[in-house]
């Protein structure tokens, strides 16, 4: 391994560091980088989410080198990926069920970072980033998932665009600067492929910040309490590289079983149909990921003097615009559920609750789905306005243990260990 | 950190015997190192001509049955134009005239910008028939078909292609003049025919192997 930059053995290394630090940088920032030792395995999806971006980038630029974004056009050389391009048909697997493993990494990574409090005083900032990677995620997937130009990305661009016409006043001179016509047609396939080249790399430059904003005051832990010295860290290499590469493992073992034996499991067939602006398909579903905010769109009726389209349209919005103030609406200083007896059943009512929203959206809204849809999406705004800060002031916390070390090791475990089970082994 | 790190067995050993976590040491990082070689491959080829490219590069066969004495079509074959000439008795006659063997830079077609079947003073299977890529060796244009003998090419023109770009001649073979820009013969593609009145451009006459690749120059 490198030593630090400026005492490395190699004198280039030495040269290189004086005039651009980069060596010292890594040792800093991935080598000696601090880590609390007591992260558990749920710690492990950021990282793995960053390798997805990985993945769906250079998957992505070889992909985009056969694909033609031209309307006519378009579907047959999806086609031509998948039949006559080498090992095209593995490269858009790989792009395609991608797009799944990365909002399941990301989903998980988000429902930790609510489990454990880690929006909270000081990381507002990286939690406000991460949603806003959220929001680019989603707008990247979307405009992806139209690109091979089959019914579902004809139909389902169709509904999202026309979302915005809900929008008083202007609403329909928006959709049609959206389409840059009179409907979903090709000068709307070109401005997506071109905007969904574009903000993966947008993607990557607010990653870059997410992670400034981690490496200022560290990883949170499964515990949510502060480090309070060096008997609490451990230096992030090895220790949490190799517990990074044993995830991934498991996450590539499982993705290339979906890419390899099931590869079109996640997806709609009706998406190997050609787009045909004169036929609806029977239904309009959403990929898996985007089926809880379906729901919402499609739940919400008209609310006071708000029509429901606009107020659907409101909520699907404002359901990832809550995560935005999250940090201010949970009142609860103590970070971690562990310590917090109420928000921890709590937490896995929301996550019920999401579930349900999920599978509201896949199913047309009729009967019992529109009465579970519409309770499921006001609980979930109920969550996060009403409960969170109410069982902020009303709970009342176990008491937190005094260091991570105290809490994790054998000498100060005992005490707690009803409190934190111990997933590691020291 | 220091206080919480373990003890490495490594050690516990002396500096020169191998531990065992040496080894998976090397072991994970070989197999890792293999593993991302073999996942960038399939990155790599798919940037290879796709198999459908491929076919459309199969042998094309054209009629040829109505080319009249003199007369030249060009087809086209894996994106390269090809000349087919019917070389009248007359054109014919010229290819072998010495003067005009003087006027050029390889006139026995040494260098190899043709099959070993055209390899001959008439650059083709049947001296009638010529076949021919199309394309400049200097810079790659395509040249003009000129068959008609002097004109505004000069007296001394035998009759064949001219290059509009830089001034490139060759002769009614594609034989390239000296003193030209372009430095080789046109190269000729593997050909074969099936009847009289069909050629196959792009596969060779059975028994004779030869790959348009192998020229030197294209």
């Amino acid at each position: 391994m490198t030593g630090p930059g400026n005492q490395s053995q190699s004198k280039l290394v030495r040269w290189i560091d004086h005039r651009l630090p980069i060596f010292t940088f890594m040792q800093h920032e991935l080598h000696d980088y601090p880590t609390p030792r007591n992260l558990s395995y749920w710690w492990n999806f950021g990282s793995l989410a960053g390798i997805m971006l990985v993945i769906m980038i250079v998957t992505g630029i070889f992909l985009a080198m056969q694909y033609t974004p031209y309307s006519p056009l378009a579907f047959d050389s999806v086609e031509r990926i998948m039949r006559d391009v080498n090992y095209g048909w593995l490269m858009r697997y790989i792009h395609m069920n991608g797009a799944s493993f990365f909002f399941m990494v990301v989903y998980i990574h988000i429902f930790r970072g609510l489990y454990y409090g880690s929006y909270k005083e000081p990381r507002e900032l990286l939690w406000m980033l991460g949603v806003v990677i959220l929001l680019l995620m989603m707008a990247t997937a979307f405009m992806g998932y139209v690109l091979p130009w089959g019914q579902m990305s004809f139909w389902g661009a169709t509904v999202i665009t026309n979302l915005f016409s809900a929008i008083p006043v202007v609403g329909h001179a928006i959709v049609a600067w959206l389409w840059g016509g009179f409907a979903v047609a090709n000068p709307t396939l070109n401005r997506f492929y071109s905007l969904h080249y574009l903000l993966p790399f947008v993607i990557v430059g607010v990653v870059v910040l997410h992670l400034v904003a981690l490496h200022q005051h560290g990883s949170n832990n499964p515990l949510g309490i502060d480090r309070k010295g060096p008997q609490d860290s451990i230096p992030f290499h090895p220790y949490y590289t190799i517990k990074d590469m044993f995830g991934l493992s498991v996450l590539l073992i499982v993705y290339a079983l979906f890419v390899f034996y099931m590869p079109n499991a996640l997806g709609d067939t009706q998406n190997y149909v050609q787009a045909n602006p004169l036929q609806t398909p029977p239904e309009i579903v959403p990929e898996w990921y985007f089926l809880p905010f379906y729901a919402i769109l499609r739940s919400v009726p008209d609310i006071l003097f708000i029509p429901a389209k606009l107020a659907g349209v409101l909520c699907l919005f404002g359901a990832i615009g809550v995560l935005f103030v999250l940090p201010w609406l949970d009142t609860s200083r103590v970070r971690s559920a562990r310590f917090r007896p109420v928000y921890k059943w709590v937490f896995w009512l929301l996550v019920a609750d999401v579930v349900a929203l999920g599978i509201c959206g896949a199913h047309r809204p009729e009967g019992w789905y529109i009465t579970t849809g519409r309770i499921a999406t006001l609980y979930y705004f109920i969550h996060f306005i009403v409960l969170l800060p109410v069982i902020g002031w009303l709970e009342r916390p176990l008491p937190l243990p005094t260091s991570i070390s105290a809490a994790v090791t054998r000498k100060g475990g005992a005490a707690l260990a009803g409190a934190a089970p111990s997933m590691e082994k020291h | 950190m220091a206080e919480t790190a373990q003890p490495r067995p490594m050690d516990a050993h002396t500096q020169d015997s191998a531990t065992r976590r040496d080894f998976l040491q090397i072991a994970a990082t070989a197999l890792t190192g293999i593993g991302a070689a073999i996942a960038v491959w399939p990155l790599i080829d798919s940037m290879n001509a796709a198999q459908d490219t491929l076919a459309a590069g199969a042998p094309l066969d054209v009629d040829i049955s109505h080319l009249q004495p003199g007369q030249q079509i060009v087809v086209l074959w894996r994106s390269k134009p090809i000349f087919i000439v019917n070389r009248s008795a007359a054109e014919l006659q010229t290819l072998q005239e010495p003067q005009v063997a003087g006027l050029l830079r390889d006139p026995q077609s040494e260098v190899e910008q043709q099959p070993p079947y055209a390899q001959n003073w008439h650059r083709s299977i049947k001296p009638g028939l010529l076949v021919l890529v199309g394309i400049c060796t200097h810079l790659g244009c395509i040249p003009e078909f000129k068959p008609a003998p002097g004109g505004d090419l000069g007296a001394a023109w035998p009759g064949g292609y001219f290059c509009p770009c830089h001034g490139s001649r060759y002769d009614l073979a594609g034989r390239v003049f000296s003193g030209v820009p372009a430095p080789y013969n046109l190269p000729v593609p593997p050909y074969t025919f099936i009847s009289d009145a069909v050629v196959r451009i792009g596969e060779n006459p059975p028994g004779s192997s030869f790959d348009l690749d192998s020229v030197v120059q294209l």
